[in-house]
């Protein structure tokens, strides 16, 4: 009976190998590639030891302790330790990525698509796809550790020698592997794919972020994700091969279950309920307003506690400022040249940046849906009710901005909040209001833009992610590589007085408000002239 | 008045000119069949009528007003149905259905209901799980549910089975039988032939024929299967008749229907033993003007 389940998964698994001929090398020769020049690249970016060792007191700081991990070595900063710290978590994390989508794909998404009732009806055992899936992707894992493990030997950098490459390797490999048994676990809970992928990304980000408080608070909580366990082989610095066990063994467990919940539940069923819908629609569906809010709903709740905890994770850290910087002696020559203003207020003003950056990408993910829905031709039937075209986009230009400023807001308040909860108190609460919420101008005018591209040149709207990435490499990166003025200047984020460092300057945010106005009427008028694409 | 009228309609798309001066006509009460072969621009000639698209040249009106810039006051007592339907996959039928009752100012809630009912949908099931026959019945239901005074579909029924077809047709004789009119865009010849009062062929963003269903036929040519007791002489050459086949003493052959006057006593000279005919169809009006088509041209071949 037991061998009966596995009846034909060779075939399955060549075959899968087959139809993802293409996407599994792409996967693993990205992957490599990206490991093997940013290694060739310290080697080149670092010339000797000093340079190597002052940038290790530059990551000595919360925020990218939270980022990347606390790093070992850092009093020996050496290219493997670099290596260890400033690649090895961000890697792994798309190495899970990779996983969970191969995994989603050849299960719930084969079913879903209903293809897996096909393979059912062939003499293949019942667990046969789900085990091909299996060795598949761990396969391919396995390959990418080797792969990655020898690549990085075989540069023969100092520092990086064999054995610290094969558990580098190891280490992503581990990652992918965890998370693909995870996955076949998950995509036996939902009816959905897209409810599959949803579910074990929201879990892949949570041992993210577990390991970032954990990193930042309290080093015990790091080691229940993943992502601790392979930063606690301290690889390049002191090899230690047993934290890569715990990934393997939750692993296997995992797959234990996953092949349990299949056994029980019926091809194309999930284990979690669907519920039935609503055959009327509630109050608030009744409007286009009340359609646009609802068809957003859920994505602005979960970015909304994604801002919070962004923000809260960033002021938890704040109150740490001083105490890491004035370890560091370089780094307090270096910021306290501004006189009269505590590190604290710096580095808050230099968040704030960044934070208003992230929150302008929910406003624009929503304004852009716009344009998403007239390429799913669903504007069509909208507009042949009696609603017009201006009315449409107003609604989405507002909700866009709702959206931004919501989100900002949102940001600013979990880092206020948490910063006025854990510093003892020298900046007040409405400093950090202040500080966040002057970015508002400047997100609608990314929101104005993206409304004129709208209007003019639906294709290319897109763009606007450019300019947004322009933005926050001149905002954020500007004081360390000294671009030329204007640089700065065309991009609104660049035109904000940088509270509470500089003064407040009304003439700016005010002018930027106009801007933004501006923008979306112009194009709104653009919009009502142009035709509905289907 | 008539409800709905374009004139010299043309639209380009970059060179390539979709439309090449529409002139249709549908007026009150009438059901009007717009049939033609794909990409000839039906789709197109609707989507101006909406106001989704502004017309290079030649103008469009409903209700006497311009449908560009009047499109809100004229989508007030107007119901469209699009042969493609796309849905918002996370809402169920029933919430789009209620959703596009509110648009147009409320729905009454039993006929609603009984449209749900004769069309056999499941409202309460999401968006991303229906078929395209699914789809197209909710935008169906929302549609008659409407009370409208005009209604444009657009090739309605693509997707729905022969049974679900019948529904809709009762759908639409009803509606006429109240009162109101519709444009009908279809390519489904039997369905334009049950419902329409008058039809416009378009071909390449034209219109090549338009008129009533009796108006069309004269251009058609009735099927004759005949049998006589002597052989009947001169058949082929007799003004108006074609593609004559003789098999012992019995002749299959077509006549063009203004001619069928002067051929039938012709032939009955020769003493009738049977006699089969067949109506000209829509069909054979379609497949002629695109036998043309395919004749122009493989001439050059
Ligand atoms: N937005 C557009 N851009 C370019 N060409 C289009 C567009 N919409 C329609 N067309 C072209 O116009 C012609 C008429 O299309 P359509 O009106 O959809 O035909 P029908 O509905 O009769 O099948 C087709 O050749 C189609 O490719
Ligand atoms: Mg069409």
């Amino acid at each position: 009976m037991a061998q009966q389940r596995f009846h034909q998964t060779g075939i399955l698994t060549r075959f899968i190998i087959k139809r993802d001929r293409l996407r599994l090398p792409i996967w693993l020769i990205a992957l490599l590639i990206t490991s093997l020049a940013t290694a060739w690249s310290f080697t080149d970016l670092y010339q000797n030891e000093q340079e190597r060792q002052s940038i290790a007191q530059t990551m000595i700081n919360p925020a990218t302790t939270a980022m990347i991990g606390p790093g070992h070595g850092l009093d020996n900063y050496t290219f493997g330790a670099m290596m260890a710290h400033q690649m090895l978590g961000m890697t792994a994390l798309v190495v899970g990525i990779m996983s969970i989508l191969l995994v989603v794909r050849h299960t719930r998404a084969q079913e879903e698509d209903g293809r897996l009732e096909l393979v059912h009806s062939l003499p293949t055992g019942s667990l046969a796809n789900l085990s091909a899936t299996l060795i598949v992707v761990v396969g391919l894992n396995i390959l990418l550790a080797l792969a990655t493990g020898f690549g990085l030997a075989s540069l023969s950098i100092e520092s990086m020698d064999l054995e610290g490459s094969l558990m580098y390797g190891a280490g992503l490999g581990a990652v992918g592997i965890f998370f693909a048994a995870l996955t076949t676990c998950l995509a036996q809970l939902t009816e959905s794919s897209r409810g599959a992928i949803g579910l074990a990304i929201a879990m892949l980000i949570g041992a993210y972020l577990i390991r970032a408080i954990g990193d930042v608070s309290n080093e015990t909580l790091s080691m229940f994700s993943p992502f601790g366990w392979i930063q606690a082989t301290e690889v390049y610095v002191n090899d230690i091969w047993w934290p890569l066990l715990l990934p393997l063994v939750a692993a296997f467990i995992f797959t234990a279950l996953a092949f349990q919940l299949n056994v029980k539940r019926d091809v194309e069923a999930g284990l979690l309920p669907t519920r039935a819908g609503r055959s009327r629609a509630s109050f608030l569906l009744q409007s286009v307003p009340g359609l646009v809010f609802r068809l957003q709903r859920t994505s602005l709740i979960f970015w909304g506690i994604g801002m919070l905890i962004l923000g809260a994770t960033y002021g938890s850290v704040l109150g740490e400022t001083e105490v890491f910087i004035e370890d560091v002696e370089m780094m307090q020559e270096f910021i306290s040249a501004e006189a009269g203003l505590s590190l604290t207020e710096q580095f808050l003003a230099m968040l704030m940046s960044v934070i208003a950056i992230a929150s302008t990408i929910p406003a624009l993910i929503s304004i852009l849906r716009l344009k998403g829905e007239e390429k799913r031709n669903r504007l069509e039937q909208l507009l042949a009710h009696p609603v017009s075209q201006p009315k449409l986009y107003g609604t989405y230009v507002l909700m866009a901005l709702l959206t931004g400023t919501i989100m900002l807001t949102l940001a600013t308040l979990g880092l206020g909040g948490t910063a006025v909860a854990t510093i003892d108190n020298e900046i007040e609460f409405f400093t950090f209001m202040e500080a966040g919420l002057v970015y508002l101008p400047a997100m609608w005018v990314m929101v104005g833009v993206t409304a004129l591209l709208l209007g003019f040149m639906p294709k290319a709207a897109s763009v606007i992610w450019f300019y947004l990435l322009y933005s926050f490499v001149v905002v954020y990166m500007g004081g360390m590589f000294q671009f030329p003025e204007w640089m700065e200047f065309v991009s609104p984020f660049g035109n904000i007085p940088e509270l509470p460092i500089d003064e407040f300057n009304v003439w700016s945010v005010a002018l930027l408000s106009g801007l933004a106005l501006l923008l979306v009427i112009v194009g709104g008028m653009a919009y009502r002239r142009r035709d509905i694409e289907g | 008045m008539p409800v709905l009228e374009t004139n010299q309609l043309t639209k380009a798309f970059g060179d390539f000119n979709a439309l090449n001066g529409v002139n249709i006509e549908v007026n009150q009460g009438e059901v009007f069949g717009f049939i033609g072969p794909n990409g000839a621009g039906k789709s197109t000639t609707i989507r101006i009528l909406l106001g989704l698209m502004k017309a290079s040249s030649g103008s469009a009106s409903i209700f006497g007003r311009d449908t560009w810039k009047d499109a809100v006051e004229i989508h007030k007592r107007l119901a469209y149905v699009p042969g493609d339907v796309n849905l918002w996959p996370n809402l169920t039928g029933g919430e789009v259905i209620d959703l596009f009752g509110k648009l147009r100012g409320g729905i009454a809630r039993e006929r609603r209901d009984e449209l749900i009912e004769r069309f056999k949908l499941d409202p309460a099931k999401k968006c991303r799980t229906y078929s395209k026959g699914n789809r197209q019945k909710v935008a169906l239901v929302a549609a008659f549910a409407a009370d409208a005074d005009l209604y444009i579909l657009d090739e309605p029924t693509s997707g729905l089975d022969p049974l679900m077809e019948r529904i809709f047709q009762e759908c639409v004789m009803e509606a006429r039988s109240e009162g109101k009119s519709v444009l009908l865009s279809s390519h489904i010849l039997s369905e334009v032939e049950r419902l329409c009062d008058r039809v416009g062929i378009i071909r390449e963003g034209a219109i090549i024929e338009s008129g009533t269903l009796a108006d069309l036929r004269h251009l058609t040519r009735t099927q004759f299967v005949i049998e006589t007791k002597q052989p009947i002489e001169g058949l082929p050459s007799l003004p108006g008749v074609h593609d004559v086949v003789e098999k012992d003493r019995s002749y299959t052959f077509q006549v063009d229907s203004e001619h069928v006057e002067k051929v039938m006593p012709h032939i009955s000279k020769y003493g009738v033993v049977k006699l089969e005919s067949a109506p000209p169809t829509l069909e054979d009006l379609f497949m002629r003007h695109y036998e043309g088509e395919s004749v122009e041209a493989g001439g050059e071949s």
